[in-house]
């Protein structure tokens, strides 16, 4: 399931829910990304999403992880709209009959969003704001699934 | 009548994230856009500018229709 959402929400519920009634599954993975400060440099953080193309866009990748890795399930959720410092920006759950696969995909999953995932991101600072995109540590961890894809 | 929306920061360079723009094609309207606004015309040809029409990315010309939507979403990043 792939959802954004403005408000701020609560990681270790969004565990509990996700591992609740699941009786087959071995391992649940999740990340969860929060919102850095940078000494000061970035007072808020701006996240915008294009309505319907952003869900469907990352429901084809999570579409793809599902079936490579054998997941049982999946939920992504990511925050959209103002951030402060701290605050969880974007959580990934991945389950999965065994541990490594739930690892993988989780580690898939974040890096397909912070390189390709329909978003722009702002961060608002003392100096004023700047857009943020991948940095070339971005474009590399996305390109090591590629590599495993085709060999 | 296409629904032309800008992303990113595209909108900041032109000024607007959403407007309605008479054009048949695609490459008709890139023209256009940049001869209104040749700051947003030279944002809008830097690589890794993607261009959707209604939510499906596309590469080259295209025909449009009277409510086509037509998105430019600049180099992506999340989390």
């Amino acid at each position: 399931m792939i959802r954004l959402t403005f408000d701020p929400f609560d990681p270790g519920a969004l565990l509990t829910e996700f591992c609740r009634g699941r009786t087959e599954v071995g391992a649940v993975a999740t990340f969860t990304g929060l919102a850095r400060a940078d000494a000061g440099s970035t007072a808020v953080l701006e996240l915008e999403a294009y309505p319907g193309f952003s869900e469907a866009e990352i429901g084809k990748i999570a579409a793809e992880a599902q079936v490579r890795f054998k997941l049982a399930d999946h939920f992504i959720l990511h925050r959209i709209g103002r951030i402060g410092p701290g605050e969880p920006i974007v959580f990934v759950a991945t389950a999965a009959r065994h541990r490594r696969a739930a690892f993988e995909a989780c580690d898939f999953l974040m890096d397909y969003l912070k390189s390709r995932a329909p978003f722009w991101k702002k961060e608002h600072g003392p100096d004023g704001a700047r857009w943020v995109e991948p940095r070339a540590e971005d474009h590399a961890d996305i390109a090591r699934w590629d590599k495993e894809r085709s060999s | 009548m296409a629904r032309v929306l800008l992303f990113g920061r595209l909108s900041d360079v032109a000024g607007w994230r959403e407007r309605e723009i008479e054009s048949p094609f695609l490459s008709a309207l890139r023209t256009r856009l940049a001869a209104d606004d040749p700051g947003l015309g030279e944002a809008l040809a830097r690589p890794g500018v993607q261009v959707a029409l209604d939510q499906v990315i596309v590469r080259g010309d295209a025909a449009l229709n009277a409510r086509t939507e037509v998105a430019f979403l600049p180099p992506m990043s999340g989390g």
